[in-house]
């Protein structure tokens, strides 16, 4: 591993200000603009409010939200972490059988939304589900209340759904991090006679320890931003407090208090994120890394390594969608097909996908220019366009709201000023809208894994590029995007499966008759009929597993690559600054 | 390649013709919606075969009134259809609605189920009642205020205390014996939970089913509903609806209703909607599908009153009931009744 300083310094390059500047610049004032106007919307509503209800909401709600939340994160980070970490380290360390296939499976649950795993679930193990009926008639139960069982519906419950689904963040950067960086320190504890069990918590799990605080980060980030899951299963969250003091109240101000109060506490997590990790980043080596080599396992240890690993698959991922696939073929054979999939299936795909064009061009623009320049500004810059990936979709869409609609209304009013027509709201209608809103959102994913391509591509390349002669933008295209190009690529498939999933700000800003797969799933959910939306949530879950698999292979083969996303919003330039 | 910006220009001319409103329409209604689709689709469906006009729709169902009025004065929205009076009647102190040329000076349509300035009105009716177990509880008939009995301990399941319904509900006993009464009742409710709320109303008869609790609250329609569903008939079939009402009052009920957004592009089409929902044929296919009550009065409530009975409402008008939505939801909290 070696440090490496970056050596650029703003106007460094020959030519000063050249159009290759321009475009870093108009870059980062739209990432910044993109962030702070819903953040200022969202600040001036809480600040506007004089009904009272935030006092009344700060002293009943806030205490017991905010102490659910906390233990429903603390119960996530915990769940996570230990399976995340575990799986990756016994699928690198060791050889058992099923090895290879579950090392990619692992992957697998980030094809799974959280608000359908949370319905699955309740399904099957709620009262009234086939598993307590089973359960209740081996043991000649007659009801529920003779013979109570622990509900799905509970904080526990919650805990368990939720890291079912997101202990992939922490699986693909530990084992990224396990694959690239422990060869010769577990060989050589080896040698001196250490025991496996040893090897894991003396040498491989401190070295692991950024990469568990970041994908753990991922996975709270993730919870936090829940609503659909966390309703459903009765879990009273800060999200959801903010959306009946919204609704139910009426105190639109209140809510924003408390979304803003949220920001906050985010803030403060990923500050505390960067501390555990020390300042330790991934900085790449010349040699390329080698893998460690691993050891057999035999009986009773190959199968527990084997259940171990299995576990979570089976609960993420092969369980929900097993249950989604039989209530699809059912209603299939029903004919109960929603005429309006196919539709819903090409407006998905299209705004994920010119979302994700969007957002790869922006976020691309951002990173370099933080690695181009250089300065405090870029830095800074980059940091807090990552921050919308922290505030919950809801909140976010509706801070969005007043900035969207007036731009909307001064293109409406212009056209109306120069042709006398009357062409209605063009952002909201059109849907771009939609795809403004998942920059805001997931512009950090982007930028996090394009960071970390940079990191793979030395600074000293970019001194010589600056010897020879190149300016600023033929670094950029002749040095940095030939070497990019799989980063890039990672970033384009994270930023697509989050998209395809997105819920709430798609239902806020949608124009008319627009409909995604996640807005048939809610439709129907929200009659209490969600199996009917099973077959939407069976597509989702389908697209998803294409960009997934892909990642899975490159983390397998490019293990740098495929580090994960939010590193952005938690400081990661500055960790490589101060490589250890 | 994707380093030109001129990718994401084309990405935006491609979604601007798709853009059902950029330019000249045929004729057209837009309808914003907090109703689920699939519950007013055919009658949508019918007004478009009657009149040739084409109905848009966004479902929406939380945040359409901020979003309306954030759209302002080029919004697309005609109509306005909601579930919940009070959500009406927020729209009105928002300001984005107008009253039509022609909703109510014909209809019979009881004055406690629209506005009095005539922006809105009740489309359909329902009530919240009590669901009970068909083996377990002997009961036809129950009071609201007797859920707090302690007779009713670990028998009791409902939805969350914040949903809107049971706001309404809550409103309503708060109208009827004011908040220090109301928090009383609330408090002994809560004691005789079976479980934490969760879920839905149909979830409710789930539970009463699996056992978990006797009596649980829900709306009318669900019932109909859950008869009619393959899956979740064995739900339906397990409870009967009591006959619920207050104490020297009457049923809870609350409405879907329609409005005309202030700023409607397609005033006159709006117009001929409103009248549609509010007709013969719209009145009797709603109420048929969705096993609601008609608003009109004369058109007949057979099929709904053969599960239900015939509707008795609560004196109480939809709008003072509204009013007291805030203190319900602050109760709600200060009782911890949802923890």
């Amino acid at each position: 591993m070696t440090a490496q300083q970056p050596l650029s310094r703003p106007g460094a390059t020959r030519g000063g200000f050249s159009s290759s500047h321009a475009r870093l610049y108009a870059g980062m004032a739209a990432g910044v603009l993109l962030i702070a106007l819903p953040l200022f919307t969202l600040m001036q509503l809480a600040l506007s409010d004089d009904s009272g209800s935030l006092t009344h909401v700060v002293s009943t709600v806030l205490p017991q939200a905010t102490r659910e939340t906390a233990l429903l994160l603390a119960g996530v980070a915990v769940l996570t972490a230990v399976f995340g970490t575990g799986s990756a380290w016994l699928v690198t360390a060791f050889e058992f059988p099923l090895r290879r296939v579950l090392a990619i499976a692992l992957v697998l649950p980030l094809a799974m939304p959280t608000y359908i795993a949370a319905a699955v679930y309740v399904e099957w193990l709620d009262a009234a589900g086939p598993v307590q009926r089973f359960i209740r008639m081996l043991v000649g139960a007659p009801t529920a209340a003779a013979f109570p069982l622990p509900s799905i519906r509970s904080l526990p419950g919650a805990i368990f759904v939720m890291s079912a689904v997101l202990y992939p963040y922490v699986y693909l950067s530990t084992r990224a991090l396990f694959t690239m960086q422990s060869a010769s320190l577990i060989e050589a504890a080896r040698s001196l006679g250490a025991k496996p069990a040893r090897i894991f918590w003396r040498v491989a799990l401190p070295l692991a320890r950024p990469a568990i605080a970041l994908g753990v980060s991922l996975c709270l980030l993730e919870t936090l931003n829940d609503i659909g899951a966390s309703e459903f299963l009765g879990v009273r969250t800060l999200t959801l407090s903010v959306m009946t003091t919204w609704l139910n109240r009426g105190s639109l101000e209140g809510a924003a208090a408390i979304a803003c109060a949220m920001l906050i506490v985010v803030i403060a997590l990923i500050l505390v994120e960067m501390r555990a990790r020390g300042n330790r980043g991934f900085t790449s080596s010349v040699k390329r890394p080698r893998a460690v080599a691993p050891k057999t396992l035999k009986g009773a240890q190959a199968i527990g390594a084997l259940s171990f690993c299995a576990a979570p698959v089976i609960v993420g991922f092969i369980v929900p969608a097993t249950f989604l696939s039989i209530q699809a073929m059912q209603r299939t054979v029903r004919g109960q097909i929603d005429p309006m999939i196919f539709d819903a299936l090409l407006m998905t795909v299209l705004l994920a996908g010119a979302a994700t064009i969007g957002i790869l061009l922006l976020a691309s623009t951002i990173a370099a220019s933080q690695r181009l320049l250089g300065t405090a500004l870029s830095r800074g810059v980059a940091r807090f366009a990552a921050l919308g990936y922290a505030v919950p979709g809801t909140v976010l869409a509706l801070g969005l709201l007043t900035p969207i609609a007036f731009f909307d209304n001064q293109i409406a009013n212009l056209w109306r000023a120069v042709t006398g027509e009357r062409i209605g709201l063009v952002l909201t209608g059109s849907g771009l809208a939609i795809i403004i809103a998942y920059h805001a959102r997931f512009l950090g994913i982007a930028i996090g894994a394009i960071e970390n391509g940079y990191a793979r591509i030395s600074p000293h390349l970019d001194d010589a590029a600056r010897m020879l002669g190149r300016s600023l933008g033929g670094i950029r295209r002749d040095v940095h995007q030939p070497l990019i190009r799989p980063a890039l690529g990672t970033a384009a498939l994270l930023v697509f499966v989050d998209a395809m999933k997105e819920l709430p700000a798609t239902l806020l800003l949608r124009p008319l008759n627009v409909e995604t797969l996640a807005t048939l799933v809610y439709a129907d959910a929200a009659r209490g009929v969600f199996e009917a939306g099973s077959l939407a949530a069976l597509l989702i879950v389908l697209i998803g597993l294409g960009p997934i698999m892909l990642i899975a292979r490159a983390n397998r083969s490019e293990p740098a690559d495929a580090l994960l996303a939010a590193s952005a919003a938690t400081g990661d330039a500055k960790a490589r600054d101060n490589p250890v | 390649m994707l380093h030109r910006p001129f990718s994401r220009v084309l990405a935006a001319a491609a979604f601007l013709t798709l853009s059902p409103q950029a330019f000249a329409q045929t004729d057209v209604v837009n309808v914003y919606t907090s109703r689920e689709p699939a519950l007013i689709k055919p009658a949508l469906d019918a007004f478009t075969q009657a009149t040739a006009i084409k109905v848009n729709t966004v479902f929406i169902q939380n945040g359409l009134e901020e979003r309306v009025k954030a759209e302002g004065a080029n919004s697309p929205a005609d109509i306005i259809i909601t579930v919940d009076a009070a959500k009406l009647v927020n729209a009105v102190d928002l300001g984005i609605l107008q009253k039509p040329s022609n909703m109510l000076t014909e209809a019979a349509i009881a004055p406690s189920l629209r506005d009095p300035e005539g922006r809105w009105s009740a489309v359909t009716l329902r009530s919240r009642v009590v669901y009970a177990s068909k083996d377990r509880v002997k009961e036809n008939a129950i009071h609201y205020e007797d859920l707090a009995d302690p007779k009713w301990k670990g028998k009791i399941c409902i939805r969350s205390g914040q949903h809107p319904y049971n706001i309404s509900l809550i409103a309503a006993m708060i109208a009827h014996h004011g908040v220090e009464k109301t928090e009383a009742w609330l408090r002994g409710v809560k004691a005789n939970l079976a479980k934490k709320p969760s879920g839905g109303d149909r979830d409710v008869a789930k539970d009463i089913l699996a056992g978990v609790c006797d009596i649980g609250i829900g709306n009318t329609y669900y019932v109909g509903l859950m008869l009619k569903d393959k899956d979740q008939r064995a739900w339906g079939e397990a409870i009967k609806v009591l006959d619920s009402t207050f104490k020297n009052g009457g049923t809870h009920v609350n409405i879907s209703g329609v409005g005309l957004a202030k700023n409607a592009p397609n005033k006159a089409n709006a117009e001929k909607l409103i009248g549609f929902l509010l007709s013969d044929q719209a009145q009797v296919m709603l109420a048929t599908l969705n096993e609601e009550y008609p608003v009109r009065a004369g058109i007949s409530t057979v099929t709904t009153e053969k599960l239900f009975g015939p509707i008795k409402p609560d004196s109480f008008s939809l709008i003072q009931i509204a009013n007291q939505r805030k203190k319900a939801s602050e109760l709600v909290d200060k009782v911890g009744f949802d923890q």
